[in-house]
């Protein structure tokens, strides 16, 4: 029973993680129909910034404060590289799809590089913050606190996205970009705007899942691109474009990787990627998307 | 949208004429490549180079059948490269074969039986779906030879011994060095030559008009009569085959196979390839291959940071020189030959 319990929380802190990523990539394509191949190395990023300021601040400030102030700016900082990023891909929105790919392919390889430059082909952790906050009971199991506040907090972003989308003039400027690009820039939207912005907001949520999750996990090399692919596996089961796909595939993904690890671990990867096909055979769009529109 | 207009010729008499054209320098290729081991100034370590360089050519070929000549680009394919390599390695651990033609027969057919089931999953969808469907299955592979470490020897890899050549007629010889710089170079070098000759059949087949022209317009071709998914499916399968075969003729020549050739970034290098050459046409992912292999023996010493140095180059070809070095070539020849 505990065990279940745990393997639970655990599944529901991956899938947090997840959907920040899968979110924000999910985000990107919706509104400029662009899949960033880098969106993995900049939630890296967020993860070795996050490591760096904590490795450099964690002695004398209190846990809780480090936290509260650290997350958003690692997080700003990720979104400024994207507003940085953005401009560069605009040559190719008219080019074939073919070449956004190669591009992004392009910025994977050298964010990659470019933060073995930075920060060293060694790991680096944050641990000390995560074990600050010590552990807490749960039906009679220690769990550790960090952990639920990740969960917590992936929750409150989940919310709070929903709001900026659903609720937000901003939302409605997104929405409609992601709709008819072309109507919206006749209705006089500023399209060049909302890319830049909804680009930083994708980019920033991927630096936000880095910055939570390197206290529990560290920050190494490669992990860019492993949660580039879970977090396609999420988007692509959920529907990509949508953000309650992303956020119904992130937690799918979460509870597969959890039970895959305890049961199976040889065969964690092949499972996903099992589940992910089988519901692009029978769903092809996932389970939210609209179905795909043809190239005119 | 942009539609760029097929590698091929447009008008019978026009195509004769080019290929009367053509014929000149890929004469002087091949003789020099004949020739290449009777230069007493050229010394071996440069011909094993370029064996390298004529086996990820054949991988790059393969690659663009997809990418150039059916619009689908995939950052899968280390998963038929290793899947060869890796067939030829377990038929020297299992089963002590020691046949380079055991070696390229299983591979293909390794690599054409997993081309046929990620190719079954992955031709559903195309652009982005595809791509990364495809990355996401090559990484199931990378995954299982590594985890499965008792099998496949985890990253440690394994051993593949120089092999028998020609069904046992060349047996083992005793120094490496000369084998691979002599025999083997002329072994790749026909067939490299015979797999060049097979994917040009096969572009200019009815089929590779067909896959060109679901590339330009799949509407449009769907319209015409010709089964799209279908045949993406037999260009998938294709390429599969002859990345597969590059990669049987690389395990011997590396003489160890390591989970690297399934990794992800392996399938970056072969995607490189052909963009460096340039991907719209035929020669273009084979000078890519060559002239990749050569700056990396050559820069890696010098470049620490060489993965960034590629993701430079490629977001510079991508935004300035789409049509890649044998693009400029010939734009540069078009020039010249003006005044």
């Amino acid at each position: 029973m505990d065990v279940l319990v745990i393997q639970l929380l655990n599944a529901l802190l991956y899938a947090a993680v997840f959907f920040l990523i899968a979110g924000g990539l999910s985000l990107i394509y919706g509104v400029m129909r662009i899949v960033n191949l880098a969106h993995g190395s900049l939630y890296a990023l967020g993860a070795y910034v996050m490591a760096w300021m904590v490795g450099s601040l964690a002695v004398r400030v209190p846990a809780p404060t480090l936290l509260l102030a650290l997350v958003p700016l690692a997080g700003a900082l990720v979104a400024g590289v994207g507003a940085v990023i953005e401009p560069m891909l605009r040559p190719l929105y008219q080019r074939a799809e073919e070449y956004q790919l190669l591009m992004t392919f392009g910025l994977l390889l050298l964010l990659e590089d470019l933060m073995r430059f930075l920060w060293g082909p060694t790991p680096l952790s944050a641990g000390t913050l995560w074990a600050a906050f010590g552990p807490v009971t749960i039906f009679g199991s220690p769990y550790p606190k960090y952990n639920l506040l990740v969960i917590v907090f992936g929750l409150i972003m989940a919310t709070l996205l929903w709001a900026i989308v659903y609720r937000t003039r901003f939302g409605v400027l997104l929405r409609a970009t992601s709709q008819n690009m072309r109507m919206a820039a006749a209705l006089g939207i500023d399209v060049r705007s909302v890319y830049v912005q909804a680009f930083s907001l994708g980019c920033f949520m991927a630096g936000l899942a880095g910055a939570v999750i390197v206290p529990i996990q560290g920050a190494v090399l490669g992990m860019g691109v492993e949660a580039l692919i879970l977090a396609f596996v999420a988007v692509v089961i959920g529907g990509l474009g949508s953000l309650e796909g992303a956020l119904v595939g992130a937690v799918i993904v979460g509870l597969v990787r959890t039970a895959a690890i305890q049961y199976f671990p040889e065969l964690e990867l092949a499972i996903l990627y099992l589940i992910a096909a089988v519901v692009l055979i029978v769903r092809p769009s996932g389970l939210f998307g609209a179905p795909e529109a043809r190239r005119a | 949208m942009t539609r760029s207009t097929a590698p091929t010729e447009a008008l019978p008499h026009e195509g004769v004429v080019r290929r009367l054209q053509l014929s000149w320098p890929l004469l002087v290729v091949a003789t020099i490549l004949v020739a290449l081991p009777a230069i007493p100034q050229v010394p071996p370590f440069q011909r094993i180079l370029l064996t390298h360089g004529l086996i990820m050519g054949i991988a790059a070929l393969g690659f663009n059948l997809l990418l150039g000549y059916t619009g689908l680009l995939s950052f899968g394919h280390s998963a038929f490269f290793g899947t060869a390599a890796y067939t030829a390695a377990f038929l020297v651990k299992y089963l002590h074969l020691g046949s380079m033609e055991a070696f390229l027969v299983a591979g293909i057919a390794a690599s054409g039986l997993v081309a046929i089931v990620f190719g079954t999953v992955c031709v559903r969808y195309t652009r982005i779906f595809f791509a990364i469907l495809a990355l996401a299955l090559s990484q199931v592979l990378w995954g299982l030879a590594i985890k499965l470490f008792w099998i496949t020897g985890g990253t440690d890899g394994i051993r593949v011994p120089t092999p028998t050549l020609l069904f046992g007629l060349m047996g083992v010889p005793e120094d490496k060095l000369t084998f691979l710089a002599t025999t083997y170079y002329y072994y790749v070098l026909a067939v490299f030559a015979l797999a060049v000759a097979a994917v040009g059949v096969v572009v200019h087949s009815p089929f590779g008009k067909a896959v060109q022209a679901i590339r330009d317009d799949e509407v449009r071709a769907e319209f015409v009569g010709v089964p799209v998914r279908t045949y993406r499916w037999v260009a998938f399968v294709l390429s599969g085959v002859f990345t597969g075969l590059a990669g049987a003729l690389w395990a011997p020549l590396n003489g160890h196979v390591t989970p690297d050739v399934l990794y992800w970034p392996f399938s970056g290098r072969i995607v490189f390839m052909a963009v460096l050459g340039g991907f719209r046409s035929f020669v273009g992912p084979l000078v890519g291959a060559v002239v990749f292999t050569y700056l990396e023996a050559y820069a890696v010493g010098y470049a620490v940071y060489w993965q960034a140095v590629l993701g430079v180059v490629l977001i510079g070809l991508v935004l300035a020189m789409p049509t890649g070095l044998v693009g400029a070539g010939a734009w540069l020849a078009a020039r010249f030959r003006r005044g």
